[in-house]
């Protein structure tokens, strides 16, 4: 119970963190709102062929977007936190404080998880109500690929963070690790699972929570949309990568 | 009683570099000490690793009875530790982030008296990016009395400070001290350790190579007092009635019994009509005898 109330305090305390950061919350949402409608207003009355028959471009990209924005949340969002904090000695000052580390990067992934939430119901809320995109109704499919996606994307972040030397570094490292993915993905349009970049595409998480997400909102075909070897993939990053932000990650700035 | 801090040769290297080699001391409940040195002398690593954050290579620490690289959590809660440039979070007020900090510890202070001690009471509602350096430090330090500490670690808290706002921190210190805090502090001025310590331990090059009181450290209580006078290039020594040397433009006179050597000073300038506007009587300040104990240990060996 302590435990419980210590983890809203600290989520609440980055939340408002957060919120009165402007750089952080407008690129966190802009990025993906933004692709949303300017994408879907220079193609919006093409059809895209997807497993079952061909939809709407919007039925497509919604949820490629939603996917982009667990990215942006966790991925983005995790890993210019860390490092800024980490270079401006933030986090070791949390390691001066009986505050449990545990707690704090609890705090830390809470916070991104409830952005990501925010982010992907105001993208699908868009889609439907502004798009006419439909909603399939596979709930535990939506929620197993957000809490996937979230999971592996704030792991790679972390990771990511442990490589950024300063805080000058930040913004090249954490986007040009992640922009060249998202084109060879599919998040802004069509690549075939077939072609060479859709093969390249494969061995990275992007592609594999862009098309959970698109079976998730696929209305041609039945079943849960929940497609196990995606998962499987979104975890296996997860946990690589976390193990590997474990063993590098550091409280302290790196002076040289 | 048992000391609070226990410290003994402790050792530390970074790489080939021997930061601190064989510091011992002893700090006990209720203590102010200074912890002086030059810069790279080792005094924020010792520091460090009294605060949990380096591990030495060798020797044993004590802080409150516990190793503090293992007492975790439960030692914190009874530390308070302001480092050298260390992050706020930003886009946080005053009151918030000392509300968030406050609510780690099992006994805090009142966010309120904190803001009070540190004297922030007109920026409490401002967020923290929109301080002042001076302010962000004053904050710093209220964040580490939040918990109530039993021992408070202070590295270089005036560092940057204007003449006013340190005497603030002076002053905030002298309230903690009667609170019956342990203090332990590094710091480079010397009138700050003069003020402050009880104590005053100076390490050079990675070693303690004196410690006592402000007013007897290095042999200052037994110093002897230098009289200086205008005495113009062009005019002979030997003139005066006490054996003096050359400083520039003045006569130098080094003595044990300052009363008597500056009577017969005086009474010689009344008789020969000599003005001796100018005369300076001092005895060596903090700073001369921590500069005459460092430049010993720093020089050629």
């Amino acid at each position: 119970m302590k435990t419980l109330r210590a983890f809203g305090r600290q989520v609440f305390w980055e939340q408002r963190s957060f919120w009165r950061n402007p750089a952080s919350a407008s690129f966190t949402f802009a990025f993906p709102l933004v692709f949303l409608v300017v994408f879907i207003a220079i193609n919006g009355n093409e059809t895209v062929r997807l497993p079952g028959g061909k939809v709407k471009f919007a039925q497509f990209y919604v949820p490629a977007i939603a996917a982009f924005g667990v990215i942006s949340a966790c991925y983005t969002n995790l890993a210019f936190t860390l490092s800024i904090r980490r270079d401006n000695g933030l986090l070791k000052r949390v390691r001066s404080t009986p505050l449990s580390p545990a707690m704090y990067l609890s705090g830390l992934a809470g916070n991104v998880i409830v952005i990501s939430i925010i982010l992907t119901s105001l993208v699908t809320a868009l889609g439907i109500l502004v798009y006419g995109v439909t909603f399939p109704g596979r709930y535990l499919g939506f929620v197993v690929a957000l809490a996937a996606g979230a999971f592996c994307f704030s792991a790679v972040g972390s990771m990511v963070a442990t490589f950024v030397p300063n805080e000058d570094a930040a913004p090249a490292i954490i986007n040009f690790v992640v922009f060249p993915l998202l084109f060879i993905s599919g998040t802004f349009g069509r690549v075939e699972s077939t072609s060479t970049l859709g093969r390249i595409a494969a061995i990275f998480p992007i592609r594999h929570l862009n098309q959970l997400l698109e079976g998730v909102f696929n209305p041609n075909t039945t079943g849960t949309g929940i497609v196990l070897s995606h998962v499987a993939v979104l975890l296996a990053w997860g946990l690589g990568t976390l193990v590997i932000a474990a063993l590098r990650f550091r409280w302290e700035p790196r002076r040289t | 009683m048992a000391p609070v801090i226990d410290v003994s040769d402790l050792h530390k290297s970074y790489g080939d570099v021997a930061a601190v080699r064989g510091v011992s001391f002893q700090v006990e409940a209720g203590e102010v000490v200074a912890v002086l040195g030059p810069n790279g002398a080792g005094k924020t690593t010792t520091i460090e690793m009294l605060e949990g954050f380096r591990t030495p290579d060798a020797g044993t620490i004590r802080v409150l009875d516990t190793d503090p690289a293992t007492g975790g959590s439960a030692l914190r809660q009874r530390l308070g530790i302001v480092l050298q440039e260390c992050g706020i979070d930003p886009y946080l007020s005053v009151t918030e982030v000392l509300t968030q900090h406050a609510s780690y510890y099992d006994h805090p202070r009142a966010v309120d008296d904190v803001i009070a001690l540190v004297g922030l009471d007109e920026k409490r509602s401002s967020r923290v990016k929109t301080l002042s350096g001076g302010q962000q430090r004053r904050l710093d330090v209220g964040l580490g009395i939040i918990g109530s500490p039993e021992i408070l670690f202070l590295d270089e808290p005036t560092t940057g400070f204007d003449p006013s706002a340190r005497r603030q921190a002076w002053e905030l210190v002298h309230r903690l001290r009667d609170l019956g805090t342990t203090v332990l502090l590094t710091t480079h001025y010397m009138d700050e350790a003069q003020e402050l310590a009880d104590r005053v331990i100076v390490i050079s090059a990675g070693a303690v190579i004196a410690e006592g009181t402000p007013e007897t450290i290095g042999g200052r209580a037994s110093a002897k007092t230098t009289i200086r006078i205008p005495w113009p290039v062009d005019t002979d020594l030997a003139a005066l009635p006490l054996t003096a040397s050359r400083d520039g433009d003045h006569a130098r006179i080094e003595t044990e019994a300052v009363t008597r050597d500056v009577h017969t000073l005086t009474s010689w300038a009344i008789d020969h009509g000599v003005d001796l506007e100018g005369m300076t009587v001092t005895r060596p300040s903090l700073e001369d005898i921590y500069l005459e104990l460092t430049n010993a240990s720093e020089g050629p060996s």
